[in-house]
């Protein structure tokens, strides 16, 4: 710690170049960190994804519908363990911008294919005695302030007329990325109150297997089983199953990618070229360090030091004014569910952060380290 | 004693023998000293002098281990440094050499204190160690008032008091002082020279000087004069080592 007050003392030499500095780490891991969150909140799903859960759909589209007769064919494929189903409701609460995630579900299979999402007993138990009762998520009811016993009104877009649910039950996710922003309610009233045309469909079947390692085996086989039927089946793995569906919004990784490796390149430049300009500078100084018996690795250390403090306290303000923006929330009020910066993200960003600060400043550094003390001195 | 027949015996706190140091530039060979020879004992104060480029300065750099000679020896307190690697040779600097540089060196951004605690850096001594030693260099050089000062509140004459502060806060083997005067007026520069005779004199400090000012010179017990490579014993026109100018 004796060296901290030479390596702060170069830094406050030249005050506004090193702010400025630390201000382009502060926006560029800022950048890193938003942008993660985004990819973050794309592959939400795909992250949170059961290993053993496959997702059977219509093999022509997720918005045709499966029999729901399927249901008995397809726990009589060798491998399947237990199968639900869900159908996606759509409607509008008060306003379009609105938008949260509403589904009819099979209530007993659907809670013990999800594992995850808990539900406390005598909230179940209420949601199971009401027919028109609904478990909405954690973060859904805090968004609109929900509590239990609120009686909730949705317009229907794919099933027509208002419908009207009661909070029965809350359920929170065992794990920080699990979805807590949707909303359930019973599969028989869907099927009570809808068109005669959807009757006896569900929109997609989720099958739990015995065994992951025979999930591809089995997907398989059920694809076989219906094929050449009416209803042809696409099984993937639910994991699968995320990632297409998150590609349906581009290729949200390479652009993210693209955007993060320009904005790191630049400021790969321009943290280099300021620590090149500082230790030209200092020609002098650096000199009368080595004169004095300073080593010429410490000259190296000292260099890369102060590049490293500007990357480090760059990186974490950049990272705070990202974790500060997720705090709020899913600016886009439902789209993106999972908009939070993860501990692993922050760390890795603060990683690139420092390895951008030790590459920027090599070269400056090494120049420093091999600077010869007469040549120096004379040229002063 | 100082001599530069090659004919000390060896107990000098310097010796020097064959020391030649060569040059390139372009296709020209520059012959800076050519099989230059000197003993010098602790406690002496020695100037240089010599017209510009006769190589003054490079025999500083070469006696404190900055730059490596052509040919010859060069043997300080019994350890012969032109043949230590780059960090023994540096590691050697910070243990026995002090230097004095004419446009002083400060570094801008520390304190006068900061400055001078910049060889202690180096040392195994504690933070209040390094303070007592640094308070004390200051004192030695009358500027222990001036401590928190940055070089640019300081006069030209103060900030060569600090730099000679700096040059023996960690008690070095002998002070290497390069035209310490030349960019200071008459008074400050005669104040500076008090500064180091009182070294010589009071601390028994071994000092070598180079000088371009032969008021500076003639305050020194040896001048001696470089030409064309060659170490010459000069005649002082009178005076010596301590006397105020």
């Amino acid at each position: 710690m004796k060296y901290s007050a030479l390596i702060l003392t170069n830094l406050l030499r030249k005050k506004i170049r090193t702010v400025l500095t630390i201000g382009s780490f502060a926006v560029a891991l800022f950048l890193f960190g938003l942008l993660s969150v985004v990819q973050g909140a794309f592959n939400q799903g795909v992250e949170v994804a059961g290993a053993d859960r496959l997702v059977v759909i219509n093999k022509v589209s997720i918005i045709q519908p499966l029999p729901i007769s399927y249901k008995e064919r397809l726990l009589r494929v060798p491998g399947v363990k237990q199968v639900t189903h869900a159908n996606w409701f759509g409607g509008v609460y008060q306003d379009e911008r609105n938008f949260f995630a509403q589904m009819a579900v099979e209530d007993d299979t659907f809670r013990s294919v999800y594992p995850e999402y808990v539900i406390p007993e005598d909230q179940w138990q209420a949601y199971m005695s009401d027919r028109e009762g609904a478990i909405v998520g954690s973060d859904l009811a805090k968004r609109f302030h929900w509590k239990l016993g609120d009686r909730i009104p949705l317009k229907g877009t794919i099933f027509q007329g208002t419908w009207e649910f009661n909070i029965r039950a809350v359920y929170q996710g065992k794990r920080t990325a699990d979805d807590t922003t949707q909303f359930w309610f019973h599969y028989k009233y869907l099927e009570e109150r809808e068109n005669p045309y959807w009757k006896g469909l569900v929109g997609w079947y989720t099958v739990q297997v015995a065994s992951p390692d025979d999930s591809v085996k089995v997907a398989r086989q059920i694809d076989e089983t219906f094929s050449n039927s009416p209803w042809e089946t696409k099984t993937d793995t639910e994991k699968a199953f995320a990632a297409s569906w998150a590609k349906q919004a581009g290729n949200i990784q390479l652009l993210l990618l693209s955007v993060g490796a320009v904005v790191f390149f630049t400021l790969l430049l321009v943290t280099g070229n300021t620590m090149a300009i500082a230790v030209r500078e200092r020609v002098r100084d650096l000199a009368v360090l080595k004169a004095v018996g300073f080593s010429d690795v410490f000259v190296l250390v000292l260099v890369l030091a102060e590049s490293l403090l500007i990357a480090a306290v760059g990186g974490a303000l950049g990272l705070a004014g990202a974790k500060l923006l997720t705090l709020s929330g899913d600016p886009t009020h439902g789209m993106l569910p999972f908009f939070y910066l993860s501990p692993q993200t922050a760390l890795t960003g603060f990683g690139v952060a420092l390895l951008v600060g030790v590459i920027a400043g090599l070269l400056p550094a090494l120049s420093a380290m091999r600077l010869n003390v007469v040549d120096a001195l004379r040229r002063v | 004693m100082v001599r530069v027949d090659g004919g000390g015996d060896g107990s000098g706190l310097v010796r020097v023998r064959g020391l030649d140091k060569k040059y390139q530039r372009g296709s020209e060979e520059i012959h800076v000293l050519q099989g230059l020879n000197l003993d010098v004992d602790e406690g002496d104060f020695v100037a240089f002098m010599g017209p510009s480029g006769s190589g003054k300065t490079t025999l500083l750099n070469l006696l404190g281990g900055l730059d490596l000679p052509t040919a010859g020896t060069i043997t300080v307190a019994g350890d012969e440094i032109t043949h230590l690697s780059g960090s023994r040779l540096t590691q050697w600097r910070a243990r026995h050499v002090g230097f004095v540089f004419q446009m002083y060196n400060l570094i801008p951004v520390l304190t006068a204190f900061q400055n001078v605690e910049l060889p202690l850096l180096l040392t195994r001594l504690s933070k209040a160690e390094r303070r007592s030693h640094v308070e004390v260099a200051l004192e030695v050089v009358g500027l222990k008032d001036r401590m928190h000062h940055y070089p640019r509140q300081l006069s030209g004459g103060q900030e060569q008091r600090v730099g000679i502060a700096r040059a023996i806060v960690a008690d070095p083997t002998f002070l290497l002082c390069d035209e310490p005067t030349g960019d200071l007026d008459r008074k400050s520069a005669d104040e500076i020279m008090d500064l180091i005779c009182q070294l010589v004199s009071e601390h028994n400090k071994t000092v070598l000087l180079v000088t371009h000012d032969p008021a500076a010179a003639e305050r020194a017990q040896v001048v001696l004069h470089l030409n064309k490579g060659v170490l010459v014993e000069a005649q002082k026109a009178g005076g010596s080592a301590g006397a105020p100018s």
